[in-house]
């Protein structure tokens, strides 16, 4: 038997004393000027703690206060007109966030066109081709240096083989390669986990965009069908840009946001 | 002995030829009255024939169209070819079942005619007046419009109710608009000049659902109206007293949809999966109507539409005087009707639809099951053949309007179908979805006609205006857009 409870066991067969309640009672009256005699007294970093603690419980019973104040005080029902009017058959739904129906397709077109992005990270730290690649040294000397192997995350199509070990200059390991990203929607502001298509534009060079490459700020295509999305024609719209806001290769992740 | 069965077997022989020709056929009206006596008619006839034989026996002073159903099945081939291609047996009479159709033709809308903008927020309901010559939208802005449909332009803009507009009705003689609002107050609005004639109607304790005029055959000029409201009441009002005349109260939950039928009743639907039937005067509940299983979303009264016209039709006719207003409304109502009561159907969230005959059977005549999600809308067609019903699994359904049979599926929408539209000649369907378009289907053939994108967001309400020259549509994007043929 643990010897923690040989007070209550003490009470259980003897009862308590028979002070037991008075001195309860005024201990518990005194207890609070004991506090204050400390919280007056107590300097510096005790202090500090003490007076946090003090407010915190002061703001705490404010706002019990106003709850029950709010409970018994009777209340106009917000008559304010609200945004995102709906009609009275879809009153009683849930209403299920949803994206509004994306800019068109002519805006998209032409941003592709002009090569330029209204992006959310216009500017990315320039990626160097020695951080980029690792040189693989090769021959039985080692001597060779044509080989390299990517050290960031990349991205495969589903039906990539490699080549014949004399053929291939780069190397994309696979423990680097992402077949999903968590790409967050700017105005639902919720994240979804979606499948990549394909890698758009990487910033530093139309050789990473190629090798399929994803850094910071790249542009990556995502599979958005889940999202039931729909053009202004009422076509379910299943490719949408994102572009990447982490670092994939240190995170282990690939975080990106949609391109509304 | 012998002479004998060689007369009998010429007989045979002779009847084996005529069979060959011509085959045994009863003519009958869609309420299966038969239209004379059985008669041979030549296999080579086909619906042009029919419709000749039709007028002839009928004494119509003029040709009108019929179309002819066997088994319902429309026929557009000769009958031999029919025989052939579905092996009917000739030995029993062919019944055939001739359905008037309307004598005039309504174009399919083709293009966005106008993008009206003016509301600050979306748009929740539109609604052409019953002779289609005024167009009056309730928003997400609090306001309702009026819209010029000549110019196509805004006409008046009526501000003052507190909250979003959900619903509006015109009157059936178009001299007033009631509109209803999320805080639960009505407005009676002119049309002519854009004014609100009276304080706000209040009663309610939530929003309104659903308005319903006293149909013009009853009443004109038009005095009452009925509003349904999410606080589980049903309210008659009366215009020219500015108050609530009788309060049904009954339903437990939210009352969803209400509709003022032709004969003086009034039915409402509600969440508490009920239909509740009440009698006009006294404010009595004379049937209830279970059998739901889930939320009753929409109502449809087989005589929706002449009851929304009123006394308007394709013509274009203005009458002068509410007496002979009343009494041409009266006129087309028994036409519409003929001699069946009123048919009505009920679409539900438990994604299934009832038909019932509410003067003769507390039960449903049919239960109309198909869909795959909740049922948003139902609506009869015109002449009464056809019920269209608008689901969230986003298809919209043909039934027959009569015996409640599916006929026929329209799929192409990609999001849920919110409203749908006929138009007056019953040809043709029109059905907005959040999808953020409109599409006209086409009944005869069952087909797509016509696909209309243009709204940049969902399409919240749809309407169809009573002269079919035009199509209005208003959604989340803020715009109202005008379509034409």
């Amino acid at each position: 038997m643990p010897q923690g409870d040989y007070i209550e066991r003490h009470r259980r067969d003897y009862g308590y004393r028979l002070d037991h309640f008075e001195r309860k009672r005024k201990k518990e009256a005194r207890a609070v000027h004991k506090h204050s005699q400390i919280a007056q007294k107590a300097i510096g970093i005790k202090g500090k703690m003490i007076a946090k603690k003090n407010y915190a419980e002061k703001a705490q019973m404010k706002k019990t206060l106003a709850m029950h104040e709010e409970s018994t005080s009777r209340r106009k029902t917000d008559d304010n007109v609200q945004d995102g009017a709906v009609p009275a058959y879809l009153l009683d739904r849930e209403n299920t966030t949803r994206a509004k129906v994306l800019s068109n397709t002519i805006k998209q077109k032409r941003k592709e066109k002009a090569g330029k992005w209204d992006v959310p990270l216009p500017k990315v730290r320039p990626v160097a081709e020695d951080e980029m690649f690792k040189v693989v040294r090769t021959g039985k000397r080692k001597t060779k240096q044509w080989k390299r192997m990517v050290t960031k995350a990349t991205f495969v199509g589903p039906g990539f083989t490699r080549k014949p070990p004399k053929y291939e200059r780069f190397i994309r390991p696979s423990g680097l390669r992402f077949t999903k990203a968590h790409v967050t929607h700017p105005e639902l502001k919720c994240t979804f986990n979606l499948e990549i298509i394909g890698v758009k534009k990487n910033p530093n060079g139309p050789m990473y965009t190629s090798l399929g490459v994803m850094t910071k700020g790249t542009i990556i295509e995502v599979n958005v069908s889940e999202l039931g999305l729909v053009t202004p024609a009422g076509k379910v719209v299943w490719g949408k840009y994102a572009q990447v806001t982490n670092n994939p290769e240190n995170d282990g992740c690939i975080n990106a946001v949609l391109l509304v | 002995m012998e002479a004998k069965t060689e007369t009998a077997a010429a007989a045979v022989a002779m009847e084996e030829r005529e069979i060959i020709n011509n085959v045994m056929c009863l003519l009958t009206d869609p309420d299966a009255t038969p239209l004379g006596a059985p008669m041979y008619l030549p296999q080579n006839a086909g619906p042009q024939q029919l419709q000749q034989i039709v007028n002839k026996l009928l004494n119509n002073e003029e040709r009108l169209p019929y179309s002819f159903y066997i088994s319902d099945e429309e026929l557009l081939v000769p009958l031999s070819t029919y025989l052939q291609k579905n092996k009917v047996s000739v030995e029993k009479a062919l019944p055939i079942v001739y359905q008037p159709q309307a004598i005039f033709r309504i174009r399919p809308v083709s293009r966005c005619s106008a993008t009206i903008s003016g509301h600050g927020e979306a748009v929740l309901t539109v609604a052409f007046s019953p002779d289609g010559q005024q167009l009056a939208s309730g928003s997400g802005d609090t306001t309702v419009r009026f819209w010029d449909i000549g110019t196509q332009t805004p006409l008046y803009t009526c501000t003052g109710h507190k909250n979003w507009v959900l619903c509006i009705a015109w009157s059936p003689d178009g001299k007033y608009l009631v509109s209803g609002s999320k805080s639960g107050e009505l407005q009676c609005w002119d049309p002519q000049t854009g004014k609100s004639l009276s304080n706000p109607l209040t009663g309610h304790k939530k929003w309104i659902t659903g308005i319903s005029w006293e149909p013009a055959h009853l009443n004109t000029p038009c005095r009452r109206f009925v509003s349904a409201s999410k606080d589980g009441d049903a309210r008659i009002w009366d215009i020219s007293l500015k108050r609530c005349v009788i309060v049904l109260s009954g339903h437990t939950l939210a009352v969803t949809c209400v509709k003022w039928g032709g004969d003086g009743v009034i039915y409402t639907g509600s969440q508490d999966c009920t239909i509740k039937v009440w009698e006009t005067t006294q404010g009595k509940l004379i049937r209830e109507l279970k059998g739901h299983g889930h939320w009753v979303n929409s109502l449809a009264l087989s005589t929706e539409y002449v009851l929304r016209t009123g006394a308007f039709d394709h013509t274009g006719k203005q009458y002068s005087s509410p007496e002979e207003m009343k009494q041409v409304a009266l006129e087309r109502y028994n036409k519409m009707r003929g001699n069946a009561p009123e048919r009505l159907v009920s679409g539900s969230d438990d994604f299934t639809m009832f038909l019932w005959e509410p003067f003769i059977s507390k039960h449903p005549k049919t239960r109309m099951t198909g869909h795959q999600q909740l049922v948003n809308h139902v609506y009869f067609s015109p002449d009464g053949q056809w019920v269209a019903s608008a689901s969230f699994d986003k298809s919209v359904k043909l039934w027959n309007g009569t015996t409640g049979k599916f006929v026929a599926a329209f799929r192409g929408h990609v999001g849920p179908v919110y409203q749908i539209s006929w138009s007056a000649d019953s040809r043709l369907l029109l059905s907005g979805s959040k999808d953020s378009t409109l599409k006209v289907w086409d009944i005869r053939t069952r087909k797509l006609k016509q696909d209309l994108p243009g709204h940049a967001d969902e399409v919240f309400s749809v309407d169809w205006s009573p002269d079919g020259e035009k199509v209005a549509s208003g959604g989340k994007d803020k715009v109202l857009k005008l379509w034409m043929g």
